[in-house]
């Protein structure tokens, strides 16, 4: 210590000095690591979608073409990137209209160590296994499994069956169709947006909801006036994991769907048994873009006006 | 004012937090159109007394009414009250404006005449110019006036005020005080403020009630609470008083009974002066000086024992006269009627 500790004084004030020098030391390795690996890779992935693949050879043809963006509006593939779309956006609603109660009980009345449990069980899921997650609702959702079970015994099945008879999204049964999917992707997902709305609605002082009764307002007027523009922020960064996660998401289509492909199956297919790098890099640009659309309607919307 | 119904009545109103009583057994009249104050130390329940007219909160026991009606157990948005919060509670998504038109957007007042009334209010606090601004682009003292404006505009009978002042610097504050007691003449609307402030609650109020514990000590006007304080804590916390009691009462009045003597009324007069009629005297040594500007104050030790805070205005004294007062031997000298027996709690 005698020795070390003026020379690691000297370092202190040497960097407490150079403020600029400090900030870039920190700062250096992150930046490599996103700017480098991660916007490389993508800057790679943007240059392999412009590629071509020679339908004759199978081999990619490195000549810059848009030919490859051609094939993405394919019928079949315009299909699968609609469902796919349709999905995030019916699982966002979905997880924003479950998650608001729950998140706005947690940040308003749950008492601290209430909010501690709460906490716990919406993070619990996400320590185990996403697969084990994913097959385990496969068994749930089978025909023999427990929620047939339960819905038959509570002589629902009459709705269930119904349900499932719905053009697009029923099937054989939950475990292969649209709306089990659904279930799954809201089950996995909701944590994101429990998370942001509960800490966005943990930031509406209490007095602004009081002040909005006190000149009038009845509560559901100071839902949709107060709280709700305030908590939209957080509204939307949820929206952003649940959309985002379920356009790229290729497990639970795998697990729970039918031969109707979603984008990070058709991603799976094109690079692997295909081999079509450059389509596949396509379909991945798709989600990309539309959540670059998303975002500046979200924007426009005033989003992010309160932040 | 001449109307014989209260705009605020309480009624043997508690409210219980477990075991704490934030307000205790509480009875008390509001008058039509005064300017009314709860003073007391935080957490003496007056803010809990203000939350309970605004509905915020209700009582465990007792009533509460308002103009004559029983509102004890209405929600705020039914009842006729406004209030203007200690930290202004201005919706931060909104323009000024969309926040002063928001009582009567809810009401569902025309756009047109909602605009109307915005701009009139907003001119009478002197922001006629920035209704189009953000909250968070205006000064604490805009802010405030804002918030002032918003509860104003519904034309409430009570107009609730929760330390509006106490972010303000002392300059802004003494300004808003005048301010807004003007406006209160102004618009006629019952004012009740909450301040810990006593020299606040003394400029502005037509009346006050001290509050204490969750009790209120004494209700009246500015002169009666600060001239006949009813009991010790009144004296103390309204004003600066020395509380004189047991064997110094008896040296000084003849009985060991507990007066309070005001500081400015007591004269410092040199040792051995002769006591004239009608006044009460004690001898000491000045043992602490401090120099406030327009006055003096100073520290006697009494001879009998205790002390005595005494302050003098500095209309002749130099700088040199509040230097050497120190460790000087006096006389303290003052009208026996100045002294106010006071009611002791155990």
């Amino acid at each position: 210590m005698s020795t070390g500790a003026p020379l690691a004084r000297r370092i202190s004030t040497y960097l407490y000095r150079r403020p600029a020098l400090a900030l870039g030391l920190l700062l250096t390795p992150p930046l490599a690591w996103l700017g480098l690996v991660y916007l490389g890779s993508l800057v790679a992935l943007l240059v392999q979608s412009f590629f071509s693949l020679d339908g004759f050879t199978g081999q990619v043809v490195r000549r810059f073409t848009f030919a490859t963006y051609g094939d993405l509006f394919t019928r079949a593939n315009v299909d699968i990137i609609l469902r796919t779309a349709g999905m995030a956006a019916a699982v966002t609603v979905a997880a924003a209209v479950a998650a608001f109660p729950l998140a706005y009980y947690m940040a308003r009345y749950a008492s601290p160590r209430m909010k501690a449990a709460l906490f716990l069980a919406v993070l619990l899921p996400l320590w185990s296994s996403y697969l084990v997650r994913v097959y385990s609702w496969k068994l749930i959702l089978a025909k023999e499994g427990i929620l047939n079970w339960t819905v038959t015994r509570l002589r629902l099945e009459g709705v269930l069956e119904w349900l499932l008879t719905l053009p697009g999204i029923g099937g054989p049964s939950l475990s292969v169709s649209l709306l089990g999917m659904f279930i799954v992707f809201l089950y996995v997902w909701l944590p994101y947006m429990i998370l942001p709305v509960e800490a966005a609605l943990e930031r509406v002082p209490e007095s602004l909801i009081e002040a909005s009764g006190d000149l009038g307002a009845r509560p559901a007027d100071t839902f949709r006036r107060v709280i709700l523009p305030l908590a939209f922020p957080g509204v939307v960064a949820g929206s952003i994991f649940t959309f985002a996660l379920t356009l790229g998401d290729f497990i639970v289509p795998y697990a729970l769907g039918n031969s109707a492909f979603f984008i990070g199956q058709a991603v799976l297919a094109h690079q692997g048994t295909a081999g079509n790098i450059p389509l596949a890099a396509a379909f991945t640009v798709v989600p990309t873009v539309i959540m670059a659309f998303y975002l500046v309607a979200a924007k426009r919307a005033g989003a992010f006006d309160a932040l | 004012m001449t109307t014989s119904i209260p705009a605020v009545r309480f009624t043997h109103v508690s409210r219980h937090f477990g075991d704490v009583r934030a307000v205790d057994d509480v009875s008390l009249d509001i008058l039509d159109g005064e300017f009314f104050t709860l003073l007391g130390p935080s957490g003496s329940g007056k803010t809990t007394c203000l939350r309970l007219i605004a509905g915020f909160d209700h009582p465990t026991t007792g009533r509460i009414e308002l103009q004559g009606v029983e509102v004890s157990s209405l929600p705020p948005y039914e009842r006729d009250v406004n209030t203007v919060f200690q930290d202004y509670a201005l919706f931060p998504h909104m323009t000024v404006a969309e926040n002063v038109a928001y009582g009567l957007m809810i009401k569902k007042v025309p756009p047109r005449e909602r605009a109307t009334r915005v701009n009139e209010m907003l001119r009478m606090v002197q922001l006629g110019g920035l209704g189009r601004r953000k909250p968070s682009q205006l000064s604490g003292g805009q802010r405030q006036r804002v918030a002032l404006v918003r509860a104003l505009i519904n034309r409430p009978r009570v107009l609730l005020l929760d330390e509006p002042l106490g972010a303000l610097d002392l300059k802004l504050r003494q300004q808003m005080q005048l301010e807004l007691k003007a406006i209160q003449q102004q618009v006629g609307i019952t004012f009740i403020y909450v301040t810990h402030d006593q020299e606040e609650a003394l400029t502005m109020s037509d009346r006050l009630g001290v509050f204490n514990a969750g009790r209120l000590e004494q209700v009246g006007t500015p002169a009666e609470v600060y001239e006949h304080p009813a009991t010790d804590f009144v004296a103390g916390f309204v004003g600066v008083s020395n509380l004189v009691s047991g064997l110094v009462a008896e040296a000084i009045i003849g009985s060991p009974q507990t007066f309070t003597i005001r500081p400015e009324k007591i004269l410092i007069r040199g040792a051995g002066e002769p006591i004239s009629d009608g006044m009460c005297a004690a001898d000491g040594r000045i043992r602490d000086v401090i120099y406030l500007g327009a006055h003096t104050r100073y520290r006697v030790e009494l001879a009998a024992g205790g002390e005595l805070t005494v302050t003098q205005q500095n209309v002749d004294t130099t700088p040199l006269d509040v230097q050497t007062a120190r460790g000087r031997t006096v006389r303290l000298m003052w009208h026996r009627t100045h002294n106010r027996q006071v009611f002791t709690r155990p």
